[in-house]
């Protein structure tokens, strides 16, 4: 296995593609940077000068706009330059290849390059070839991995409960097609929480998906039991009827959260969701806007973590 | 024309002879007379066996010449010691008419250098629906039929494409793999692609794919050879027909014997392979019948793909590895870690692949056909782009120290290719 394509020489975070290989230190430095940078969103002049004349490229390959605008606010907010493309229409179209638009961009001076592709791994391609003082941010890619959301997900369970190492969490849903689930799981197993549960059906459990340090559940009451943080999955709508599941209705009967079935977890357990939320498919809506919901938190967060991930790589 | 080759090791491997020797080559066939050459070659030091057979490499024409030539890939071939070979009828358009199958003949007899034997196409345009004209491109000169890596989804034209294959004797080569379990998947279905996010192709897509074709081959009688196993209970069921007496035979690419899915690192697309690279388990299964012969024979695959086609996400990449000229290396590298004789090893790729060929070649004997390879067991060198003909640079190896280097090679008593 070649080297970390995470890491420079110092052990320091070139480039943040996966949680996965990032030893507990980097992951408990990018938290506390975060916290440090919790104060300035809620300051009147919502700037920091980190990254002041630096240039920030969102390369979204594929569409969103929710982690776009959270990279683009966080980078704003640290006094880049920010220039957001959407690969997806313009060259990508034309027939371009990904490494010449990224070399093109390069020759523009980017610093940083937050990057959204539907495929797997296509950050690691492009990492491969930006110069050294080039950075590289995954915003996403395929089921493989979406770090930022990982972490910004880990913040929200410090946030709430304090200490890693007796929390049981359990993840729900589509666990196959999921990149939050994949970077969730390997932040969590990291930083010593005991117990990751993943609960779905069969046919949304990617092969050998224990070997990840998690115990599966196919039944949600038993795998819920004593959790502590519960996180929901986005159901993608073409995946709601056809060989993998008969209906959203019965997916929801299977497997929505509900108060009656979060009742089973303990009293203070938090209830997260990566967003964007489909009510009545995978979350009940009296549960996502309950006392347990901490998922608009978890957006705020997710700007100061963003924060926290640029100015760290854009330092080393 | 006569040709002596002095003092080297001589290395039958259907015999199992293995002894310092020469060999006389007379118009094209070795000779057990001794008479004066006309040219005499030194093989002090080298061995001196027949040249490889090697029963899959695309040469990339007709319709791919942006990734690789005819020249091109005979150089190749012949730099790797191959002296015969079977291209997959995967070309564009691909090998499902008699013209098409002449023309790659006589363009590659123009050439004169290693023996090319076509594949012809099962069903038109590898489309598996309608049949191809089997006995016209027989006599065309293809010596079987298969998909390539196109597997014919139903079953009713797999069944009625063996019956009429059988019908004439028309030996069919099959890689088998169920189109609907294989989906989009592009890797081992296990603990690599859960962890990389890339979407799986599970072992029993082979496994019964291979079933279903073994229950043909009892219900039809057809001479088959299934082309790339990858899977540990691939090569069981495999062992069980050939138990049985069924008329099967195997191959697997030689990277399968060496690679698992662990060597796809971080998304490393120089091993986006067809079929994919499984686990070590399987590999371990792969490398274990390719020694007690439930395998029959190692192939490289050979197939050139362009660098703008490797440099994508991985599941984009265009799936295929350079061969030809890492099969010798790769099969010694085999042998020395089965800890086999080397006529033993040898046989994998000369006198077992010439058997599933139907051809007279792989063994030095008085009569046989003059193809051989010398070449040096111990010498060692770098796989680099530079190092290799072959117009794909393209290999999970780019970078390794192989031991075993072609120093000559000899196609019908002619030298071929004399290492610079």
């Amino acid at each position: 296995m070649p080297a970390n394509p995470q890491l420079n020489a110092n052990g320091e975070l070139q480039h943040l593609l996966s949680i996965e290989g990032l030893p507990r230190e980097i992951l408990t430095q990018i938290l506390d940077t975060a916290e440090s940078f919790a104060g300035v969103t809620e300051r009147e002049v919502k700037k920091v000068p980190l990254m002041r004349g630096k240039s920030v490229f969102n390369l979204f390959f594929e569409a969103s706009t929710r982690t776009r605008t959270t990279f683009e606010i966080a980078a704003k907010r640290l006094s880049a330059d920010v220039i957001n493309l959407n690969v997806s229409v313009s060259s990508q179209t034309k027939g371009e290849s990904l490494l010449d638009t990224v070399a093109n961009l390069s020759a523009m001076q980017a610093d940083v390059f937050v990057v959204r592709h539907a495929s797997s791994g296509a950050p690691y391609l492009i990492a491969r070839h930006v110069k050294p003082h080039e950075h590289v941010i995954n915003a996403g890619d395929g089921r493989h991995a979406h770090p930022t959301q990982g972490l910004l997900d880990l913040y929200t369970i410090r946030h709430y409960k304090k200490d890693f190492s007796r929390l049981t969490v359990a993840i729900v849903g589509d666990v196959l097609h999921s990149r939050v689930a994949r970077s969730l799981i390997h932040g969590l197993t990291t930083l010593g929480v005991p117990e990751v549960r993943v609960i779905g059906p069969q046919t949304l459990m990617p092969a050998g998906v224990e070997a990840l340090g998690v115990r599966v559940f196919h039944d949600m009451r038993a795998g819920l039991k004593d959790c502590d943080v519960v996180v929901m999955l986005r159901l993608q709508n073409e995946r709601m009827n056809g060989p993998l599941l008969p209906s959203a209705q019965e997916f929801f009967k299977n497997y929505g959260l509900t108060a009656d079935k979060l009742a089973l977890a303990k009293p203070d357990a938090i209830v997260m969701h990566p967003g964007p939320m489909n009510r009545g498919v995978e979350i009940d809506s009296p549960v996502a806007d309950g006392p347990h919901s901490v998922i608009l938190p978890q957006v705020t967060f997710g700007i100061a973590v963003r924060m926290a991930v640029m100015s760290i790589v854009a330092g080393n | 024309m006569t040709l002596l080759i002095k003092g080297g090791r001589i290395v039958d491997p259907a015999s199992g002879r293995d002894e310092v020797g020469d060999v006389f080559i007379s118009d094209g066939r070795i000779s057990d007379k001794k008479e004066k050459a006309d040219q005499t070659i030194d093989a002090k030091g080298l061995v001196v066996a027949p040249g490889l057979i090697d029963l899959s490499a695309r040469l990339r024409e007709p319709g791919y010449e942006y990734k690789a030539t005819l020249e091109s890939e005979m150089d190749a071939a012949v730099a790797g010691g191959v002296t015969s070979l079977a291209c997959p009828p995967d070309t564009d358009p691909p090998l499902d008419e008699p013209g098409l199958v002449d023309m790659l003949r006589r363009r590659a007899k123009a050439l004169a250098r290693a023996r090319v034997y076509p594949i012809g196409a099962l069903t038109v345009k590898l489309a598996g629906e309608r049949l191809t004209e089997m006995s016209e491109l027989a006599e065309a000169g293809c010596v079987a039929f298969s998909q390539a890596n196109v597997p014919i989804a139903d079953t009713q034209v797999l069944w009625r494409a063996l019956q009429y294959a059988a019908t004439f004797g028309f030996p069919v080569w099959l890689r088998v793999e169920d189109r609907w379990l294989a989906g989009d998947g592009v890797a081992h279905d296990g603990e690599v692609a859960t962890r990389l996010g890339l979407a799986g192709i599970p072992a029993f897509a082979e496994t019964i794919a291979l079933g279903t074709a073994l229950q043909l081959v009892r219900a039809t009688g057809t001479r088959v050879h299934f082309c790339r196993l990858s899977t540990a209970a691939g090569v069981e069921l495999i062992r069980a027909a050939k138990k049985e007496g069924l008329p099967v035979s195997c191959d697997v690419g030689i990277h399968h014997v060496h690679l698992s899915e662990l060597d796809l690192g971080y998304y490393d697309s120089h091993c986006r392979l067809e079929p994919p690279l499984r686990s070590q388990r399987d590999r371990e299964a792969l490398a274990a019948g390719l020694a007690d012969g439930t395998v029959d024979c190692a192939v490289s695959d050979h197939t050139p793909v362009d660098e703008n086609q490797k440099q994508l996400p991985f599941a984009e990449a265009e799936p295929g590895a350079t061969g030809l000229e890492l099969l010798l290396p790769l099969i010694l590298k085999w042998g020395v870690q089965r800890k086999l004789p080397l006529a033993k090893t040898l046989a994998r790729v000369t006198c077992d692949a010439a058997r599933v060929l139907g051809v007279q070649s792989g063994r030095i004997e008085p009569g046989a056909r003059a193809d051989l390879v010398l070449f040096d067991p111990q010498q060692t060198w770098r796989v680099v782009p530079a190092a290799l003909k072959s117009q794909g640079k393209n290999t999970p190896f780019l970078g390794y120290e192989l031991a075993g280097r072609v120093r000559t090679t000899i196609v019908a008593g002619s030298v071929v290719y004399q290492q610079a």
